[in-house]
């Protein structure tokens, strides 16, 4: 596979802070591929670096094997789909989406031609003559899209274009850029704080914080085997117990937590009994009240404190006895757990090859 | 109840506008209208006064009028341009080049001279400028030259002249719209393959056209109008239609004559400001905003 876009060693400081520290990767031609990390994690100074709006402090990047580091934005093989979309609103949405292509120096025949097929291919035919401010949110997300595709960028950033709208709508774009994605085939490079955005619609997803990369991995990887307890908090949601090894056994352990359980988990690093840890569970590696017959889990009772009702995405709130650690625990909306009501007390059960341990030194 | 409100709402309403009506009628319309109909009444041969169209003739048969008017209007039009040429990078530089907690101040110091009085500032700027003034002086003391040279009195200065008089009032509104840019439009056009010349004729004029079109309207009726600068700075040579119109009420005491004037400039500032509103596709009441 040909490599679109690389990254290596891309360091930016600011006056007193390193806002992008020591990033390297590589995206290969076609795919789908995020960052995702919280607010002010330096994606945004990485993408803008990219696009060539920042000049980097150190580090390199290419775009198909070419040195990009003092090629001005104007000049760069790559777009950029801005949060706000930054649609020019004194142009209507042909001439937004010429725009470019004038820059260019193409024949007004041609262009005509580019912007009929460019908007048919994002559903917007026959829109030319429409004004910014006559468009929904959808369709200007579209705008802003057709706006950089029809110019044929090898690499296409986008940052964080779906932030500003509403749920449903957000949900329904999701998908359609993925799909867009594949027709197109341009390779893609997006910046989110949306851990459903990055997971839904990549190939491979980059968790950043505090500017550096955690984590490059597919979204199941991420989800299923994170490398560092950022990733593990970050994407999805999860349990944290604070503990100490009791003993190892091959690759599994024993972790006594501070709030007292006993929890047999499977380990893919060597700890020294004694060692402080770290101990992640899913919600939904959680089982409600297991079968007796079912052996070699570890079992505890806990107290359920509340019910957060949300459909498929339900859960409880819940204590264990005797401590007021809060834990999430899944609740499958197939109703066979009607009968739990709050302040019941259920057992839970949950097999040793869910947990996920770091040490707890590690940040 | 609710007429009652009304009513003192209107005498209320009534109460402050007075001042304002007052000061419109007595002092503006009133004298327009009389100033009006004298431009249309002058003394015949028999020394009496009667209505006629001979002032306005004047104007169009004595080729000094005429020749006045058609360059102050051209002179105008080319100050308002330089001022707009000069005002847009800085307020393109104010609003986005410095750092936000500058704007102010780099914004008070071009306010500053404006406390002064325009009169001193003129005579500020001869000071510099005429045969024995500042910069002859240094030119002088540097070896550049061995004769002094008279920069005052040229159109040159004078056009130097009005233009610092008034690009305050281009820089103002050119910020104000220019702070209303959103940066990412620039970069996003500079992203989409823009150099600086298609970002500045695609991007940000048109974005700042109502801020360009009112501050040319101020500057150009304001340098129409202007009579201390050119009168000044100008000298004899380069004569301003309002000197023609001063001539004619202080000179000549040929108040008919002065008043069709008067009327002749503004019918050409209405006139010019017309057309520039046209040619710029802007209308009066958004720029007025």
């Amino acid at each position: 596979m040909e490599i679109d876009l690389s990254a290596q060693n891309v360091t930016k400081v600011f006056k007193d802070f390193t806002a992008v520290s020591n990033v390297s990767f590589e995206v290969e031609n076609g795919r789908f591929f995020s960052i995702l990390g919280p607010s002010g994690c330096g994606k945004t100074t990485l993408l803008r670096m990219i696009a060539g709006l920042t000049e980097p402090s150190e580090g390199r990047i290419e775009i198909r094997g070419k040195n990009m580091i003092g090629i001005s934005p104007n000049k760069r093989p790559v777009n950029l789909i801005f949060q706000h979309l930054a649609l020019f609103p004194m142009m209507n949405v042909g001439e937004n989406i010429a725009f470019g292509l004038q820059r260019r120096g193409e024949n007004r025949e041609k262009i005509k031609k580019k912007i009929g097929a460019i908007l048919e291919r994002v559903d917007l035919s026959g829109f030319n003559n429409k004004k910014v401010d006559q468009l929904s949110g959808g369709q200007k997300q579209r705008v802003a899209i057709a706006r950089c595709l029809v110019l044929d960028p090898t690499v296409l950033l986008l940052d964080e274009p779906l932030g500003a709208l509403d749920l449903k709508l957000r949900e329904q774009m999701k998908v359609e850029l993925k799909k867009l994605q594949a027709k197109v085939g341009t390779t893609f490079v997006y910046i989110t704080h949306d851990q459903s955005e990055a997971m839904v619609m990549s190939d491979y997803v980059a968790v950043m914080n505090n500017g550096k990369f955690e984590q490059i991995d597919t979204p199941q990887n991420l989800y299923n085997k994170p490398q560092t307890p950022f990733v593990a908090q970050f994407v999805g949601d999860n349990n944290a117990w604070a503990g100490k090894i009791h003993r190892t056994e091959g690759p599994s352990a024993e972790i006594v937590t501070d709030d007292g359980s006993v929890f047999k988990t499977k380990i893919d690093r060597t700890f020294e009994p004694g060692t402080e840890v770290n101990l992640f569970l899913r919600p939904e590696a959680m089982l409600i009240q297991p079968d007796p017959s079912i052996g070699e889990l570890n079992r505890f009772e806990v107290v359920v404190k509340s019910i957060l009702f949300d459909g498929a995405n339900s859960r409880l709130l819940a204590n264990p006895v005797n401590a007021n650690t809060e834990i999430l625990v899944a609740l499958p909306q197939n109703r066979q757990y009607d009968y739990i009501q709050t302040n019941d007390k259920i057992e839970i059960g949950w097999d040793k090859q869910s947990g996920i341990c770091f040490p707890k030194n590690e940040k | 109840m609710k007429n009652k409100i009304k009513k003192q709402f209107r005498w209320a309403l009534l109460f402050f506008l007075t001042p304002v009506l007052l000061w419109l009628v007595l002092l503006i319309v009133l004298p327009q209208i009389d100033l009006f109909i004298m431009s249309f009444r002058s003394e015949n041969d028999a020394g009496e006064m009667i209505w006629t169209v001979t002032n306005y003739l004047n104007f169009f048969q004595e080729p000094i009028y005429w020749l006045t008017f058609v360059r102050t209007a051209i002179y105008s039009i080319l100050v308002t341009f330089l001022t707009f040429v000069i005002a847009l990078p800085v307020a393109f530089y104010i609003t986005k080049v410095v750092k936000p907690k500058f704007q102010g101040f780099l914004t008070l110091l071009l306010l500053l001279p404006f406390w002064v009085s325009e009169m001193v500032r003129v005579y500020g700027w001869m000071i510099l400028l005429r045969e024995s003034g500042v910069i002859n002086h240094f030119l002088l003391k540097l070896g550049f030259m061995t004769q002094p040279i008279e920069m005052l009195y040229r159109d040159s200065t004078m056009v130097l002249g009005l233009v610092y008089t008034s690009i305050l009032f281009m820089v103002v509104p050119l910020i104000s719209v220019l702070d209303s840019l959103d940066d990412s439009l620039i970069e996003a056009a500079y992203d989409l393959g823009a150099n600086m010349w298609s970002i500045l004729f695609k991007i940000i004029i048109p974005h700042a056209a109502p801020g360009i079109v009112s501050g040319s309207i101020v500057v150009f009726m304001l340098t129409l109008g202007n009579y201390l600068t050119p009168n000044l700075m100008g000298g004899k040579n380069s004569l301003w239609f309002t000197e023609q119109i001063y001539n004619q009420f202080i000179a000549s005491f040929n108040w008919n004559q002065g008043s069709a004037f008067g009327f002749l400039l503004l019918f050409l500032s209405s006139l010019v400001i017309w057309v520039g509103l046209k040619l710029s596709k802007q209308s009066l009441s958004k720029v007025v905003q």
